[in-house]
Parts: C-alpha cells; sequence; structure tokens
C-alpha cells in the first residue's frame, strides 16, 4: 500500500540516484511515458506552445545521459557533478484507489565543475503512478524561482 | 594603458586579409571602442513590431551597452528613445516589455512624456520659468533615436546621425527576412512569449562567426548529435517515423561534403548565410494542413518557391543571427569583453499550424538554452579560446580556408560552404565600421 511515506521516500532516493551518478537506476524511476519538464514561464500550462528549458522523454534522456560520458563530449572535460538541498517534500495528493500520487519540494540544488560551482533555487514537483508494486515517475517538474534569468551550462538534471 | 585609442590605422592593423589578432576578442579597450564606435554605427536589431502592438506598448533593449525604449504612439507610430529621463537619468521604463498607458511617467519626480518622447508635465512647473529651462536638453522630452526603420515588423536602429542608410546597410541580405516573414499564410510574424536567455562567458564574436563555421558541427557536435543518432538507431525498433528531435539533432552531423555543396552566399556590410542550396533544415517532415494553405494564400509557385527558400544561418552584422526556415532570431549581445548574453527569439508564423510553433520551440530548447546540449558544447569551445587566446606564442587567429588572394570586399557571391569568407568578410565590415566615424576611417587609409 502506497502511503505518504512511499512518496517522500521516492524524491529523496530520486535525488539521491542524481547526486551518486547512478543515471541508469534513474532512468529506471520514470514510466514509459514520463517527461522530464523545466518550464520558462511562471506557472506555466503548457510544456509544447510555450517555450521551455527542456521538455524530454526517455529517448532524449538517454542521450544526455550517455553524451556525458562519451570520449568527445569536451563540455564534460572535467566532470559536472551535482547536490540536492530538499526540503521536505509536501503531498499534493495520496489517493491509491484513484492511481494519484503527487509531491512538491522546495530544493537548492548545486551543480558545479572545475572551478566554478552554480546554485538554483526552486520546486520540484513529482506527479507519480503505481505500477504493480512501485511508483514511477510520471512528470517531473522543475520550477526554478528565476526561471526567466540567463544561465550559464545546466549540464546535469535538477 | 591606451593601445588603439581612435586611431583607425592601429585599429585597422588588427585584420589583416585572413587572420585577425586576438586583441579583437580579449582586450577591454577593443570591446570600449567597439561600444563606442562599431554598435552606434551599424543597424541594430530593437525588436518586433508584434510585441508593440497597442498604443501605450513598449519593450526595452540596449544598443551596444546604452538602454534604450521603444514604444507604440497613439497614433500607431513606433519611436526610439534613449531610456533615461532627462532630469536626473533615472530609466524610465526597468522592465522588458509592458504598457505604459497614455504616457511614461519618471518615478523619481514624475517627470512625464508623451508614448511619442514629448515632455508632458512636470510638477511644479513655474519653477522652472525665467530658468532657461525652455532652452535645454531636457525640455524637448526624451533624447530620441531618429534612425529608425521598421522593415516587414522588424525593428532596426541606428544611433549615429551619420552613417549608411537602412537600404544600403543590409541590401539583399534582407531577403532571408523576406521569407521568414512570407512563410507565414497571412505573411506575419507574432512574438508571443519571452526569449531563451543563455550567458556566454565569451567574446560576443566567436558567437556571429560560429553561425557560418560548417566545419565545427560534426566535429564539436559528435558528442549530442552523434550521440542523438546513435541511441536512435539502437532504441528506434519498429519505428517507421523519425521523431521530430532525432530531425532536428540529426542533421548536424551531416559530412563535409554536405556542407561543401549546400554552399555560402555574402554580402555587402559583413552579411553573408550557409545553406544556399539546401540546408540541415530541408529535410524536416511536412505539417499536415500547411502547404494548402500556403498554396492558397500565394498560389502553387510562390508557395512552392517560398518553402524551397531553406536557408542555414544567416547573419545580419554586427550581432544576430536568422534562421527563416525555423523561424529563430539569436540576438548576441555583448556585456563585457568575455561576456555576451544570447537571446534567442521563436517567432510564430500568424495563421499556420501549430506544430510549426512548436518544432521551433523545439529547436530553440535544443540547440539555443543553457540546458541544451548542443549549446554545451559550442560555449565549451569559445571558453576554451577566451582562455587560449590570451597566449603570446601566436596573437593571429587564422580564417584561411578557402581563401583567393585578390578577394574583394564588400560584394555579393556564392561559394563554397565550408569557406571561411564570410568569417573575413565580417572582419572588413568590422573594421569599416569601427573606424567611420574617425578621422582617417580604414577604407579612406587604403
Amino acid at each position: 500500500m502506497i502511503s505518504e511515506k512511499t512518496i517522500t521516500d521516492f524524491v529523496y532516493l530520486e535525488a539521491d540516484l542524481l547526486d551518486t551518478m547512478q543515471w541508469q537506476a534513474w532512468l529506471d524511476l520514470f514510466h514509459p511515458e514520463g517527461r522530464y519538464w523545466m518550464p520558462l514561464e511562471w506557472q506555466q500550462q503548457d510544456p509544447v506552445l510555450q517555450p521551455s528549458l527542456m521538455y524530454e522523454d526517455l529517448l532524449l534522456m538517454k542521450v544526455r545521459i550517455e553524451r556525458l560520458a562519451g570520449e568527445r563530449t569536451f563540455s564534460q572535460k572535467p566532470k559536472s557533478r551535482c547536490h540536492h538541498l530538499l526540503q521536505a517534500p509536501q503531498i499534493v495528493a495520496c489517493d491509491p484507489a484513484a492511481g494519484i500520487f503527487k509531491a512538491r519540494t522546495s530544493f537548492i540544488y548545486t551543480e558545479t565543475r572545475g572551478d566554478t560551482l552554480e546554485r538554483f533555487s526552486g520546486w520540484a514537483s513529482h506527479d507519480l503512478v503505481q505500477v504493480g508494486d512501485d511508483l514511477k515517475i510520471r512528470l517531473k517538474r522543475i520550477d526554478l524561482v528565476n526561471f526567466d534569468a540567463p544561465f550559464g551550462n545546466i549540464q546535469l538534471f535538477m | 594603458m591606451v593601445k588603439y585609442g581612435k586611431n583607425p590605422r592601429a585599429i585597422g592593423g588588427l585584420v589583416r586579409d585572413a587572420e585577425v589578432h586576438r586583441d579583437v576578442y580579449v582586450d577591454p579597450e577593443i570591446f570600449d571602442l567597439e561600444m563606442e564606435h562599431l554598435f552606434p554605427n551599424s543597424w541594430i536589431y530593437v525588436g518586433h513590431a508584434s510585441q508593440l502592438a497597442k498604443a501605450g506598448d513598449f519593450i526595452t533593449a540596449n544598443i551596444g551597452r546604452q538602454p534604450v525604449v521603444a514604444s507604440r504612439h497613439t497614433d500607431g507610430s513606433i519611436h526610439l528613445f534613449y531610456n533615461r529621463c532627462p532630469h536626473k537619468g533615472v530609466k524610465i521604463a526597468s522592465e522588458p516589455c509592458g504598457n505604459t498607458g497614455k504616457f511614461f511617467r519618471c518615478p523619481y519626480h514624475a517627470w512625464s512624456f508623451k508614448t511619442d518622447g514629448s515632455l508632458l508635465a512636470i510638477p511644479l512647473k513655474k519653477g522652472y520659468e525665467g530658468t532657461g529651462f525652455t532652452d535645454t536638453k531636457a525640455n524637448d522630452g526624451l533624447s530620441r533615436i531618429r534612425n529608425v526603420v521598421v522593415y516587414r515588423d522588424f525593428i532596426f536602429a541606428r544611433l549615429s546621425e551619420t552613417g549608411v542608410g537602412f537600404e544600403d546597410y543590409f541590401g539583399e541580405s534582407l531577403s532571408t527576412i523576406d521569407n521568414m516573414v512570407d512563410r507565414s499564410p497571412e505573411g506575419k510574424l507574432a512574438v508571443v512569449a519571452t526569449p531563451i536567455r543563455y550567458m556566454h562567458t565569451c567574446n560576443w564574436k566567436m558567437l556571429v562567426e560560429n553561425q557560418t563555421d560548417t566545419c565545427h558541427p560534426m566535429v564539436a557536435h559528435e558528442s549530442s548529435a552523434g550521440t542523438a543518432i546513435k541511441v536512435w538507431q539502437r532504441e528506434q525498433g519498429d519505428s517507421k517515423e523519425t521523431p521530430m528531435a532525432v530531425q532536428l539533432y540529426g542533421p548536424f552531423m551531416s559530412p563535409y561534403e554536405f556542407y561543401e555543396q549546400s554552399g555560402i552566399r555574402i554580402w555587402p556590410n559583413g552579411h553573408g548565410h550557409t545553406g544556399v542550396a539546401n540546408s540541415i533544415h530541408s529535410n524536416y517532415s511536412d505539417i499536415e494542413g500547411y502547404l494548402g494553405q500556403m498554396v492558397a494564400a500565394y498560389g502553387e509557385k510562390r508557395a512552392h518557391e517560398i518553402l524551397g527558400e531553406v536557408r542555414h544561418n544567416t547573419v545580419y552584422f554586427p550581432n544576430i543571427m536568422v534562421k527563416g526556415a525555423v523561424q529563430i532570431l539569436r540576438n548576441f549581445i555583448p556585456i563585457a569583453v568575455d561576456r555576451t548574453l544570447v537571446e534567442s527569439w521563436v517567432y510564430r508564423l500568424v495563421g499556420a499550424p501549430d506544430k510549426l510553433y512548436e518544432r521551433a520551440l523545439m529547436y530553440n530548447r535544443f540547440i539555443n538554452a543553457p540546458t541544451s546540449i548542443v549549446g554545451h558544447d559550442d560555449l565549451e569551445m569559445y571558453e576554451r579560446a577566451q582562455e587560449g587566446l590570451k597566449t603570446n606564442g601566436n596573437q593571429w587567429v587564422n580564417l584561411r580556408r578557402l581563401y583567393e588572394s585578390g578577394e574583394e570586399a564588400d560584394v555579393t557571391a556564392v561559394i563554397n560552404g565550408t569557406s571561411e569568407r564570410q568569417m573575413r568578410n565580417q572582419f572588413h565590415a568590422w573594421a569599416k565600421f569601427m573606424t567611420m566615424d574617425m578621422v582617417e576611417p580604414v577604407e579612406a587609409a587604403e
């Protein structure tokens, strides 16, 4: 039975897999139709007909991850690393009967490469579905507090 | 230490026939001179008239490092001013865009100005009576920029009072903007969203040069486009249709031969484009209903002419690039000698199917975003160049690919698509517009 704690644990695990770069295990958390979305507008509704920083399906996420390890991926020489600092997830929905599980988590994200270090603040929204005994990500949405600011490279996943 | 001052010979000496001195990318004094001379002497893109749909609408921008504001006046005309109150210099508009109503009101002392820039009112105006105020610049209201041209809704301005006129400056290069606008069945584009913004720690000219550099994609983007192809080949299974994403990434890996035959066209004053015969945008899937709309609007022959012109990147000197086939404009905004803000705008083809806008937005986030893997490839190269150019071992950047001695400047020509001639063309224009308002401009000195 999926409880609120199951959702919270899932959110922590997901961030931990990113921080420890266990990419395959991270991808395995996604539903086959799952999406990773970083909107570019305040309270954005449409990922397709409004501009986004990222709106990726599993194919695109795999490309991004395989690229990180590529012999000729010069922007990863040296490699990037990341750190997620999460507030306790707020459970937005936990309805096993309807199959709806949603959480919203405030975060500070750090991405570093070589001597540079960049910090980002925002909210991660998890839209989860139950597949067998497990939860899978239908949508992970990242709303940065300064979504429209001009950033330098963001090479990993928030 | 002042190395270049206002000395056109010293500045001209940085640009040889097929080489440029590294100071054009790394010397802060050269950057200051660009802001003082090159940008004011050139026609700079300010914004799009669709961003000023109603009276009172305004947008703000920078020309070089000077803030400007464009507004739509009550009579429908578009005006451009320096963005400062004539009183104490406070910017009268601080947001990227908005609607100011019937007038601009300075937030500091409530001086107000009509949307054509003229002075409307000053509180306690009688305090200025008999002070000679009417003879000051402040009495004229917001300082206007007179050389403004709205070409098919694209707003360009030249800050210098004197210089090359708009038609002479752009000439036939405007055909790329024409093609982009004509791709709308209604002959109209609209900006309906904010641009993607991406900060680059490199000189702005590296970005401009890269737009017509056709020998880098298969090398620098092997990591991104090459991986996209590899993953798709592995994962496609029985799928017959190549997804839009793979259609957009894939052509970056086209071989040298593809770019050689696709050609480059150069125009006077530093403008030019890749993809003359065809381009990486040629083989995208047809979008249902679009051709029918175009034929209905333009007739069979003209519709095919418009859609058959699939230019790759058109550089409008000095600092924008337009992609007509995917309705994108990239604005390379200089911030400092080693810092450039890139704003990538997508235009919606008014009256065309949503799918075209979806594809343009997708292209923009795949290629032009701070989260773009193609962008990561490029920025890494620019950053390494910005660092590498500090070395003294060799102070020249080599632009000699397919150089022919006696190459004429300021001409129109179609050449092999792997030539670096468009970069040479840009630097010829660079020396010209840097020095044209100095005592002995480079052209005259030759």
